[in-house]
């Protein structure tokens, strides 16, 4: 399988997006999907989507991004995590 | 292992026990004056994460009627890595980080100074979990002292040390 590219946004790009980057890793490796994560702030997203499969953030990026998007405070918080995993898993299987 | 990560990186003296703040950014004065005095932050990273709550702010509603937040700022004000805490005594509007246009009741407020994303991993992946113990948090809130504090702490970081790492 392809090794599947995730722009991981918030912020700064280096506390909240460092969490989500590594939990997004290890949820995927444990499921057999590879993956490489790129971090970014959210502002950068625009510039840097063309290159990557999916785009997950904890902060609003722009509207009608032309990939897929995802933005969660899941990794961050607990609440709704289990699910965010499955459908970040599904956009990365397909 | 983790726990002592975390403990490493909070100085007793940059906890902040119930505190009284009129708004987000009084919060974000408090924990940045602790920094700086015990030597974590430059005197610029006050204002620095100040603007950057603004522009992209950092709260994290975890349930209807509590939520932290995490307010941090650019390595450039960083002088060495650390994090302080403060409880507040009642509860403090921090805009959400997913909805910038919503705001949510803070009880407990993180200030995060790093230098090195990949250095600090641990120190972060332990905040989130403890954002994930919701009645130690809730302990720790309404902590009125520092014993009672650093004992909820350890209480929410047990199950977290004891985990993965």
């Amino acid at each position: 399988m392809k090794i599947k590219r995730v722009l991981v946004a918030c912020g700064t790009a280096v506390a909240t997006s460092t969490v989500v980057a590594t939990a997004i890793e290890e949820e995927m490796k444990a499921r057999g999907i590879k993956v490489v994560t790129q971090q970014c702030k959210a502002t950068e997203v625009p510039g840097l989507v063309q290159n990557v499969d999916l785009v997950v953030s904890t902060t609003p990026v722009p509207d009608n991004l032309p990939r897929p998007t995802i933005v969660t405070l899941a990794f961050l918080t607990g609440v709704g995590k289990k699910e965010v995993i499955e459908k970040i898993a599904q956009y990365l299987r397909d | 292992m983790t726990q002592f990560v975390l403990k490493n990186h909070l100085d007793p003296q940059a906890v902040c026990l119930r505190v009284k703040a009129p708004n987000a950014d009084a919060v974000i004065g408090v924990l940045a004056d602790r920094l700086a005095a015990i030597g974590v932050v430059a005197q610029t990273w006050k204002a620095a994460a100040i603007a950057r709550e603004a522009a992209m702010p950092t709260g994290l509603p975890l349930a209807d009627d509590f939520a932290v937040a995490v307010p941090h700022t650019d390595p450039e004000h960083v002088l060495r890595a650390g994090l302080a805490v403060a409880t507040l005594e009642t509860p403090v509007a921090f805009r959400s980080m997913d909805d910038p246009d919503a705001t949510v009741p803070a009880r407990v407020v993180f200030a995060i100074a790093l230098r090195d994303k990949h250095a600090q991993i641990d120190m972060l992946q332990t905040i989130a979990g403890l954002l994930q113990s919701p009645e130690q948090l809730t302990r720790m809130a309404s902590a009125k002292d520092s014993d009672e504090f650093f004992a909820a702490l350890d209480q929410a970081l047990e199950p977290i040390g004891g985990g993965e790492q």
